[in-house]
């Protein structure tokens, strides 16, 4: 991400306490900063925020919109709120909606015990779905010599697809249709295994915080998945500019 | 005027079953019919998924008996990728799988069906349970409580959780044992010993008060089917398959596992979900045959283990050939506990038990595998067929409870014909057609794949399909 070459220091509050931000520094970083929990699925650091998943919906004072933290950056004498029952009720309804638009079965999933969903959905008290579930009947893709795709288990938070852009420069996924429709998709539409342009480096897979992305091979709960490489790479290209 | 009694739900059992009585114009039974009620469809469910989620996809079949579909699954997988699995791999599966059929046999023996053993066939319903049990029996009730806790603790131990883990993967298993780990169940092989045997005892003692049990409880001449080691031991994970008749001679022997198919078909009956599998040269319905711990222990050489060597041998003596009645279903259930303890014991002994390569990796070599292996209530096969990227494209399975499909019809039907007699039912004529189902301790989840509650009902019906009496246990 680009940032504005000055920059300057914000103070405003987050939760009743005063910190100083740099206006180039989002409500998300700020709260990381400071210890302060904000929930998050499409995010991940080293590649663009695109404010998708809506989990890091925020309260801010003199607005009654609510706001992603993540796309959303710190102004002089703002008062945000991180953590209020409007807010956690919103962010169970995304959790509710997220489970019932495919078929994620943890018991069975690849990255049970190691999957951002199913933690997330702990963490914010999910004990069951609120709405029905639409039971899609989406075919998994194991066309790769590596590698798994199962639509099944995909959020359609687009890391993959900008991990894939913006790190290894490839930009073999890609998004399709609209709305529930919606389709993470590799290259022109074709199986994953024949899209030209995947270089199998792999990183889509890290990145992925559920079993939608796995190496193959992998029985039920043995998909970890390593991030910390990210950072790093993107520190050792800017050092190298 | 002819009748039918339907017995619905059936009670203490794993699964959600009823059974018909017809009787004819003088109040003589007719016929009689065993109806699974349930439809799960795993087999459809599974379909396009990978073949590597497949032990932990299918050991969701049951809550009961998971580690019997793991096993049978991973094998199946195993064939997949085409590998011979470690050695030590194999053996810690084989402890995983004794130590389930431990915990399932000892569920099925007391927690099932010791009320009937102990509090009598005719004994109020209301005590008729492993409460009644504990205050009448307390020493016996504690045994069947701790020998269940030992199983299943060795499955934590193993696997990491004692319902449904995850640890039996395609080429071995996930983890290693470890030394603390198989010190704690070592510690505890010769209190289980001394359970197991103090309950021997006591039930060969008590036995002979069921004579009349022993007699029509599925007491007839059908094939055996097992698996059996090499030598003839009896054999849980491994070996080969083995048909005896009714007299114990062998009728086909060394068959292996993936050739399953040319010995066995399945028959759809119109009246349940559980198929009807048979012995495929003597056709439907002729082909019976029975598996489980009575089947194992008639087509065995022997047991390879001593003290259930012993056990088994008296167990011989019984008759001349195979023992016929399931009621001794119980016996060989409890001899098999005996040998459970054993076999774990040496297999924890084993050098290598302890190594840490525990999995071999390949990808898919094979586009077919089948695996088969012993569960708590017989032999279990697990069938499938993947595409070249590993995704599952068909798959069977054929569980213990469906191979004795045709004998425990014919069980319900012998029961019900002995006892039943006349237009009114009374409890302890219900009770003895559910127990002789209970005999083979079925287990109606796995079998239809199917979920549901396990209670019973019986219905007496007219000809003209008229509810002439009923009865119904606690749903």
């Amino acid at each position: 991400m680009k940032r504005p070459f000055k920059t300057r220091i914000k103070t405003l509050k987050i939760d009743g306490i005063d910190v100083g931000a740099r206006e180039d520094e989002t409500i998300l970083e700020l709260a990381q900063e400071n210890d302060i929990f904000i929930p998050t699925l499409c995010h991940l650091e080293g590649v663009h925020d695109v404010g998708s998943c809506r989990l890091c919906l925020v309260e801010v004072r003199g607005t009654n919109k609510l706001l992603p933290a993540c796309m959303t950056y710190a102004e002089e004498g703002m008062e945000v709120i991180t953590n209020s029952e409007r807010l956690q009720a919103y962010r169970r309804q995304v959790l509710d909606l997220l489970f019932s638009e495919r078929n994620h079965v943890c018991s069975v999933c690849v990255s049970n015990g190691h999957c951002e969903l199913q933690w997330l959905a702990g963490k914010l008290g999910i004990s069951h779905v609120g709405v029905p579930y639409l039971y899609p009947q989406l075919e998994v893709d194991a066309s790769h010599r590596y590698y798994s795709y199962d639509p099944n288990r995909c959020i359609l938070c687009t890391r993959c697809v900008r991990v894939c852009d913006e790190i290894e420069g490839a930009h073999t996924w890609d998004v399709m249709g609209r709305g529930v429709e919606c389709l993470v998709i590799s290259d022109l539409n074709q199986p994953w295994g024949t899209a030209e342009s995947c270089t199998r480096c792999g990183k889509c897979v890290q990145v992925c915080p559920t079993g939608a992305l796995f190496n193959k091979g992998r029985a039920v709960a043995e998909m970890t998945k390593r991030r910390d490489f990210l950072p790093y790479l993107q520190t050792m290209r800017e050092g190298r500019k | 005027m002819s009748k039918t009694i339907t017995i619905d739900p059936v009670t203490r059992i794993e699964g959600h079953s009823k059974i018909t009585i017809h009787l004819d114009d003088t109040g003589r039974v007719a016929s009689a019919r065993f109806h699974v009620t349930q439809f799960r469809g795993f087999e459809k469910l599974v379909e396009g998924r990978p073949f590597h989620e497949m032990p932990s996809l299918t050991a969701r079949v049951c809550g009961i008996c998971p580690v019997s579909h793991l096993i049978a699954s991973a094998k199946a997988c195993d064939a997949l990728l085409a590998v011979r699995i470690p050695e030590t791999a194999a053996k810690l599966r084989q402890i995983l799988n004794l130590a389930q059929i431990l915990q399932s046999h000892a569920l099925s023996f007391f927690h099932l069906s010791s009320p009937d053993l102990v509090l009598g066939m005719d004994a109020d319903p209301l005590q008729r349970n492993l409460f009644g049990v504990a205050a009448q029996s307390p020493d016996l009730a504690r045994d069947g409580i701790w020998l269940r806790q030992y199983g299943q603790e060795i499955i934590a131990h193993l696997a990491g959780k004692r319902i449904h883990p995850a640890w039996v993967v395609p080429g071995g298993v996930s983890a290693p044992l470890t030394a603390d780990k198989r010190d704690v169940i070592m510690a505890k092989v010769p209190e289980a010993i001394d359970r197991v045997r103090r309950t021997l005892d006591w039930y060969k003692e008590v036995f002979g008060h069921f004579d009349a049990e022993i007699r029509t409880f599925a007491n007839f001449p059908s094939l055996f089917l097992g698996l059996v080691s090499d030598n003839g031991e009896l054999e849980m994970y491994d070996g080969r398959l083995r048909f005896v008749d009714a007299t114990g001679r062998i009728v086909a022997d060394k068959i292996e596992p993936e050739n399953f198919g040319d010995y066995i078909e399945e028959a759809v009956e119109p009246d349940s979900y559980l198929k009807s599998p048979y012995y495929k040269s003597m056709g439907y319905p002729d082909g019976i045959y029975r598996v489980g711990p009575l089947a194992r222990l008639n087509l065995i050489d022997r047991v390879g283990t001593p003290l259930a060597e012993e056990e088994w041998a008296e167990f011989r003596m019984l008759e001349r050939g195979a023992s016929l009645s399931s009621f001794q279903y119980h016996y060989a259930r409890l001899i098999e506990m005996l040998y459970c303890v054993e076999k774990i014991e040496r297999l924890l002994d084993w050098p290598d038990i302890l190594s840490e390569h525990v999995r071999a990796r390949a990808e898919p070599n094979s586009m077919e595998g089948i695996g088969v292996s012993e569960a708590p209530r017989g032999t279990l096969m697990h069938h499938y067929r993947i595409d070249r990227n590993g995704l599952m494209k068909w798959a069977n399975l054929i569980i213990a409870t469906g191979h004795n499909s045709l004998a425990m019809n014919k069980g319900v039907y012998q029961v019900a014909r002995y006892f039943v007699h006349g237009e009114k039912i009374d409890e302890g004529m219900l009770n003895r057609v559910e127990a002789v189902i209970r005999t083979f301790d079925p287990c109606l989840s796995c079998s239809t794949h199917a979920f549901g509650q396990m209670p019973m009902s019986i219905q007496l019906l007219s000809p003209d399909g008229q509810v002439l009496d009923q009865l119904q246990r606690g749903v």
